[in-house]
């Protein structure tokens, strides 16, 4: 399976989630500058965590209009599986692929630190692995988690089966506990936790290389 | 022409920011400043000379990149 990451000025999970890839597919992901306008074929693309663009105007606000997002937008509205994850699903939420926005989180602390997280639902090719009820333990790092939509908006999510990924103890504020979302495709995942920092225990948790493992299979 | 381009949250959308400054201002001994809510102002040159135009392309980019429509609103002001 080909995956390719895009990097963004001030990503700085990209190599992690390349390492989580590699370590899932057996090979090196590409890794695709914001500023190119052509995507590489791939079968899993990732838009990595971070600070792009050093979250000027908000979060997410700027990648979400750079020349590569356009190939990226097309790439999801033909089918291809594509996961943000934190600034990630900030960035997707700003392209209008998922529904929503993150506000800065309701406490204002920037939290860090791992979160258990139950998964919603399983029918998505990102959570097919698991069974519903199932936890999960990864780690959060953001200031701009709290996920925000209207509440037909978010009665609408929890209808379709869309919500994936719940917090057991919101760090964030967010609505409803969501943490992670499917688009209307399925073919799109946000999550505002770090399933690529724990795919070792060597790190905290393998908790991760599960989540990848499951979506590689699901994939290919 | 000039572009003053204004974007509050909108109501219902929870504002920590501005529920900090209403703290703060409190402790101050400011008494009854209520509803605290912060925004951001944006300033612009347009080489529109004609207020209609500049406004229009002032509202564009508004809803392609300055305001995000789930969470904000804008307000235009077109200065000579």
């Amino acid at each position: 399976m080909k995956s390719a990451v895009i990097v963004f000025p001030a990503s700085n999970c990209d190599r992690d989630i390349a390492v989580a890839l590699e370590q899932a597919t057996g090979k090196k992901p590409a890794m695709v500058w914001h500023g190119e306008t052509d995507l590489p074929d791939a079968d899993f693309y990732a838009l990595p965590g971070g600070f792009s663009y050093g979250d000027y105007l908000r979060a997410g606000a700027m990648a979400a209009k750079s020349p590569i997002l356009r190939a990226v937008i097309d790439k999801a509205k033909s089918g291809a599986p594509l996961i943000g994850v934190c600034n990630g699903f900030q960035i997707l939420c700003e392209t209008g692929l998922l529904p929503g926005v993150l506000l800065r989180n309701a406490n204002l602390n920037f939290v860090c630190r791992t979160v258990t997280l139950k998964v919603e639902n399983t029918q998505s090719m990102f959570t097919s692995g698991y069974s519903k009820g199932d936890y999960v333990n990864f780690p959060v790092a953001h200031h701009d988690g709290n996920y925000f939509a209207d509440d037909e908006t978010l009665d609408r999510l929890e209808g379709e089966g869309r919500v994936s990924l719940r917090y057991v103890d919101n760090p964030n504020g967010s609505a409803r506990n969501i943490a992670g979302l499917i688009s209307d495709g399925g073919n799109v995942m946000g999550l505002m936790p770090h399933p690529e920092r724990v795919i070792s225990p060597l790190l905290g948790g393998a908790d991760g290389a599960a989540f990848f493992k499951n979506i590689v299979e699901a994939v290919s | 022409m000039k572009a003053k381009i204004t974007i509050t949250l909108k109501n219902g959308v929870l504002d920590p920011q501005g529920a900090a400054i209403e703290n703060a201002l409190a402790g101050l001994g400011f008494d009854g400043a209520e509803s605290v809510r912060q925004g951001k102002v944006i300033e612009m040159k347009l080489a529109e000379t004609d207020e209609a135009a500049a406004r229009a392309k002032a509202e564009e980019m508004c809803k392609k990149l300055l305001a995000n429509p789930v969470m904000e609103n804008f307000a235009i002001e077109i200065l000579a």
